[in-house]
């Protein structure tokens, strides 16, 4: 491990100030900042701690019925929050099943969305040819071990998916990350907030130098709504594939749909044209509502090890709709 | 850039102010005990603190990636992993690992109920293992089988020993059925 410098800016303004310089890196829960500097995806010369800011560690309710979440809260304490579990049992479920006791513990809702992804190219111990880990030096995985890579927003660049279960949730809520940079506030809708390879392959998401999360705000609660893990182990994994799913029902009828799919793409993939295809229709007709989610599917392309999560994805998208319609409202 | 322990030309080329930088003092309350640690490299972890510093050498290195839970120890009475914990970010705060949970020569009771179900054979993973029951257990998460499971997945055991680790924290906590 490289050695660094060690800092704690006492403000938002002070570790935006000082993050801007280059190798300044954040540290708030540590739990994948200890493993890149271990590995050396990142060399940073100076640690600031941004852990002890004030103000970042509130969940509080925005007047407009929203919900906001401080970008330092802990996974642990934001799944359980009362106004979380509530308004948004998605969230709660999606952090629930996301890493272990120990690590939600430390890990902050912010930092998760941080994380990169678990391609084992990336984290190679030996650099191998990556061009997340090194610009320009190719992807290992397009014709390697890459039963667990994307079936959407690929290209020859880079295969790799992004691995947080929270930030599906999100996605699926339409949920804006709030960040504080030098120029001021920037408002980063969770769809949007990670990059696909077609531009920059090296990107992980939108964030610049010295960019801070201050906050995660989730717009009007979403109760009927579920998370869909499918994984190798029943527990302490990253997903083969997840599903979210927000509904808003008239009886038995579809008013709107958000389904977003986790564990496909280098982004949380939203199900948009699928949604337009579900609004109005019986969430008792199980053939036409497989039928809809379908037509978000014609763009999906497997890679050599892994066109079972083609059939795994749809199906997970169909089994989350019909999860969040059995949901009482409140 | 070069390590400070080499006092090579970085420490001079970045400045005397930032040399400083490189080094942390902290003051820690492990089990009880204030420690006051003064001169640590920047990149020690909580769990090299423990183990190299202050030789409590019950908390164990397994993965040092977050993966096993060997490292588990409490901190602010919360399990995380001491591994993926920069030392200098714990200064001021309270640690509990496996050596402060007895009482004198009284075993905590999760301790005794390992012995009682034979919940371990190497025993490498144990105090950790025994740590993160120690929570569950006051977080309220031993209700079933089930949910020990759930809530233990993130302390690994080679060994397998799983069955007799549930039923030692069922045991602890007081849910184990008889008969």
């Amino acid at each position: 491990m490289q050695a660094f410098a060690y800092a704690r800016p006492t403000s938002v303004a002070q570790a935006v100030a000082s993050g801007t310089e280059p190798d300044a890196a954040f540290l708030a829960g540590g739990t994948e900042l200890l493993n890149w500097l271990r590995l050396g995806i990142s060399a940073p010369k100076r640690v600031l701690d941004i852990s002890r800011l004030e103000g970042l560690d509130r969940i509080e309710l925005l007047p407009g019925g929203g919900l906001s979440i401080g970008a330092l809260v802990r996974l642990s304490d934001a799944a359980q929050h009362e106004a979380v579990l509530r308004d948004y049992p998605v969230l709660s479920q999606a952090i629930l099943k996301a890493a272990s006791p120990q690590i939600r513990n430390l890990a902050t809702i912010g930092g998760n969305l941080l994380q990169r992804t678990r391609c084992p190219y990336f984290r190679a111990e030996e650099t191998l040819p990556c061009n997340k880990r090194v610009p320009g030096s190719g992807c290992s995985a397009l014709h390697g071990i890459n039963d667990r890579h994307a079936i959407f927003g690929w290209t020859e660049d880079c295969v790799a998916t992004q691995p947080s279960d929270p930030a599906v949730a999100l996605a699926a809520l339409d949920a804006v990350v709030v960040t504080a940079r030098p120029e001021g506030e920037r408002r980063i809708p969770a769809t949007e907030f990670h990059t696909l390879p077609d531009r920059r392959p090296q990107d992980h998401n939108l964030l610049r130098q010295g960019e801070l999360i201050t906050a995660i705000e989730l717009p009007a609660p979403a109760p009927r709504s579920e998370y869909l893990k499918i994984r190798e182990r029943e527990s302490y994994e990253y997903a083969t594939v997840s599903a979210a799913a927000a509904l808003e029902m008239d009886g038995s009828t579809i008013r709107r749909a958000r389904i977003a799919l986790g564990s496909v793409a280098h982004r949380p993939w939203r199900l948009t044209a699928a949604e337009s295809r579900l609004a109005g229709m019986d969430i008792g007709h199980r053939e036409a509502l497989r039928e809809a989610l379908q037509v978000s599917f014609a763009d999906a392309r497997p890679l050599s090890h892994n066109a079972h999560k083609i059939p795994l994805a749809r199906n997970a998208a169909l089994r989350v709709i019909e999860m969040a319609a059995r949901r009482s409202p409140r | 850039m070069q390590s400070p322990d080499g006092l090579g030309p970085a420490v001079t080329e970045v400045g005397a102010e930032e040399a400083a930088d490189w080094i942390v003092n902290l003051t820690l309350r492990v089990n009880g005990v204030e420690y006051r640690l003064e001169g640590l490299d920047t990149r020690v972890t909580l769990l090299d603190l423990l183990r190299e510093r202050l030789h409590l050498t019950g908390t164990k290195k397994g993965c040092n990636y977050g993966e096993c839970g060997a490292c588990t120890v409490h901190l602010d009475g919360r399990r995380v992993n001491a591994c993926l914990v920069l030392a200098a970010s714990a200064d001021g705060r309270e640690v509990t690992t496996v050596e402060g949970l007895a009482t004198g020569d009284e075993l905590h009771p999760v301790q005794r109920a390992f012995i009682e179900h034979d919940g371990f054979q190497c025993g490498f993973c144990t105090p950790g293992q025994v740590m993160s029951a120690a929570a569950l257990i006051n977080e309220g998460h031993a209700g079933s089988e089930a949910e020990i499971r759930e809530w233990m997945s993130g302390n690994l055991c080679r060994c397998s020993a799983y069955p007799q680790i549930v039923a030692a924290v069922q045991a602890a906590a007081g849910t184990r059925r008889t008969g």
